[in-house]
């Protein structure tokens, strides 16, 4: 069962605008992300990358334009196929690192298998019983990362998936990230850094002139 | 349905982990009787007359201290943007957070009611008709609540905009529930209708609230 | 659906403010001769009650202003599901402005009710049915402005609050069967019947003269106050096009 079928993952937008709070933030933003491909959106900070991968997840709503997952627009039929990672691991501190991934895997229907699979993915195997809330940032980071891992999801949203982890973990999210793509999924990555995944291209994200 | 097993189990187990929060509202349930009872006195036909009314306005007090962090947890970790993600529907999920702060929440006041009973002296018949209102009327409470979290877990610092919101909609709860202690049929009826109503009006408002504080 | 938004968007409230500056003195007027026409009948053109005496002068007062603490927030939950449905921008502004306005007519009638009671119970407040759900009304109303208060994001705090004033609607019917059915229990004989005396047709005159004055105040006071919450979102949307940055994304 492990490495369950992922099927084939795309993102399409075109033309997209997102608004918060009555201000525009993004505009026109048109982008293909083909199955089997990892497209890394850099900017400074504050240029909308997070807004930008919401908004693709179905989490903000567009202003205008089209965003689509496999060909598919509405935003719960998005939701379905995309998983988002954000700034926040989604990691519940009183919980053991163990208790988390099953958590998240009960909550995506998934196999059993994938748990064991993300665990070794991330190198998580000396920490499965401790509390979420005694690891380092970097651990809870890493512990984080294995949710896409674990949903299964065609098209994966990682923000700044990188943040305070340390160069051999850089290495695992890489190799996670070449696995899942070698299977015909496809990611987009917002990175302010200098995270090179190898393959990948980039896009940037900067005030419009 | 796997969503809501899922997220009603992790409630529970993390209520159970963090240390107390369920012996915290009961703490305050009982400190509240017993400043009730002190501040009317030792007069025991007076107390004991009073004591069920006096035990459902605090299991009200006690569930209204405890809603702020229904969902405040999930926000700050950002648990609350995978729920939305994988819940299909959300009113789901929100039934889920609802279901299990009643089992955290509730239930363990429903459990210390009887001793509260003994404290203040309800006669031995009120017992068993207290407990029965109790357990139709708090899901109502656990519901209205959980809908009042949702409409604030944008703010910091919201429980008392979560009192003042949820109050007025506790009023009913309240009266019936507070009849249904003395015995009376109808008013148990009516809390049951009142748990129904707010069993389907509450994910309906909660799932909206929730979605329009993502934005 | 967004581009026809932005479109009602500007347009609406200048059209708006079109018909609402000369309208705001005309219905004020309105107000101001049938409120000084009711005055005039329920202070000295009207029968004392043989029971009550002078003092049922102050229904003139209370009366309508219960009646208008019912419509307000009724107006308030219309308005809301206007907002929230058909997402008309002049909707969630009336909404918005009706409360305060509404809470104001519902503190009269409390406060009223109250000195009405004085005489009437021996009590400045009883726990009557009518005045505990105006009461629990009255805190209906606070709540919904509480949320516009406390939610930093307007846009966010539009859509809450419309929430907010639905939910209490459909609670309304409820919570006033709840406090009927617990005053029935408690209501000892001897107090005072709200449903009162009939009313004489030298009485209904004044009345129905005060709440027409009070309907054409509510009126004025929300276009006054909607024109100031337009002209301010006006200046905010000024502002915000002034502070926006637009980033769009391209290949490296």
């Amino acid at each position: 069962m492990s490495g369950a079928p992922i099927h084939d993952g795309r993102l399409d937008l075109h033309d997209v605008a997102v608004m918060r709070g009555g201000r525009k933030i993004l505009a026109g933003v048109s982008l293909s992300v083909e199955p089997g491909e990892s497209v890394l959106v850099r900017g400074p900070n504050g240029a909308g990358k997070t807004t930008l991968l919401r908004a693709v997840a179905g989490l903000l709503p567009l202003a205008s334009g089209k965003a689509a997952a496999n060909g598919e627009e509405k935003p719960d039929e998005r939701r379905l196929r995309i998983i988002y990672c954000g700034h926040a691991d989604a990691v519940k501190t009183p919980l053991t690192v163990t208790e988390n991934l099953r958590f998240w895997a009960k909550l995506y229907s998934a196999p059993v298998s994938r748990i064991e699979a993300s665990i070794s993915a991330l190198g998580l195997e000396h920490l499965t019983a401790r509390r979420a809330g005694d690891l380092s940032a970097g651990q809870k980071r890493r512990l984080g990362l294995a949710r896409p891992m674990i949903s299964g999801k065609p098209v994966w949203l990682l923000d700044e998936p990188a943040a305070s982890i340390d160069a051999a973990s850089v290495a695992r999210l890489t190799r996670m990230l070449e696995d899942h793509c070698a299977k015909g999924g496809c990611a987009l990555i917002a990175t302010h850094d200098r995270l090179d995944i190898p393959g990948a291209r980039s896009v940037i994200v900067e005030e419009a002139p | 349905m796997s969503s809501f097993a899922a997220i009603f189990g992790r409630d529970i187990l993390l209520a159970l982990r963090a240390s107390g929060g369920a012996v915290q509202g009961v703490l305050f349930f009982v400190i509240a009787a017993l400043i009730f009872a002190i501040a009317i006195g030792p007069e025991i036909a007076m107390l004991s007359r009073l004591a069920a009314p006096i035990v459902w306005a605090c299991a009200l007090l006690a569930t209204l201290v405890s809603l702020e962090r229904i969902f405040q947890s999930d926000v700050e970790d950002g648990s609350l943007d995978v729920i939305v993600e994988t819940a299909d529907p959300l009113e789901l999920a929100f039934l889920a957070k609802a279901a299990a702060h009643w089992a955290t929440t509730a239930l363990p006041l429903i459990l210390a009611a009887p001793l509260l009973g003994l404290l203040l002296n309800l006669p031995a018949a009120g017992f068993a008709p207290l407990i029965v209102s109790l357990l139709v009327g708090a899901p109502a409470l656990s519901l209205l609540g959980a809908l009042g979290s949702a409409l604030t877990l944008s703010v910091r610092r919201a429980g008392l905009l979560i009192t003042v919101l949820i109050a007025p909609l506790y009023a009913p709860v309240l009266i019936f529930g507070v009849g249904a202690a003395a015995g009376d049929e109808a008013a148990l009826m009516f809390l049951g209708a009142m748990t129904m109503f707010s069993a389907i009006i509450a994910p309906l408002a909660g799932a909206a609230a929730i979605r329009f504080n993502l934005d | 659906m967004l581009p026809l938004a932005f479109i009602t968007d500007y347009a609406n409230p200048e059209k708006f403010e079109r018909i609402a500056r000369p309208l705001t003195p005309v219905l004020a007027a309105f107000a101001v001769l049938a409120g000084a026409a009711g005055l005039y009948f329920a202070l000295f053109n009207s029968p004392a009650d043989y029971q009550q005496g002078e003092s049922v002068r102050i229904m003139y007062v209370h009366v309508p202003a219960a009646w208008m603490a019912l419509f307000c927030y009724t107006a308030m939950a219309a308005a809301s599901v206007a907002g929230f449905i058909w997402k008309h921008p002049l909707a969630d502004t009336a909404a918005k402005a009706t409360a305060p306005i509404g809470a104001i007519f519902t503190a009269l009638a409390l406060i009223t009710g109250s000195l009405w009671g004085k005489p009437m119970w021996g009590t400045w407040w009883a726990w009557d049915a009518r005045l505990t759900s105006v009461l629990i009304l009255f805190f209906l109303y606070l709540g919904y402005i509480a949320v516009w208060e406390a939610v930093e994001d307007k846009i966010r705090a539009a859509k809450l609050a419309a929430i907010v004033a639905i939910v209490g609607f459909v609670n309304v019917p409820i919570i006033k069967f709840s406090v009927d059915w617990w005053n029935s229990l408690h209501q000892p004989a001897s107090v005072f019947r709200a449903d009162g005396p009939t009313i004489h047709a030298s009485m209904l005159t004044p009345l129905l003269l005060m709440g027409v004055a009070y309907t054409f105040t509510y009126a004025a006071l929300l276009l006054v106050s909607m024109r100031a919450e337009l002209a301010a979102r006006r200046l905010a949307r000024l502002d915000r096009l002034q502070t926006e940055r637009i980033s769009g994304v391209r290949e490296e």
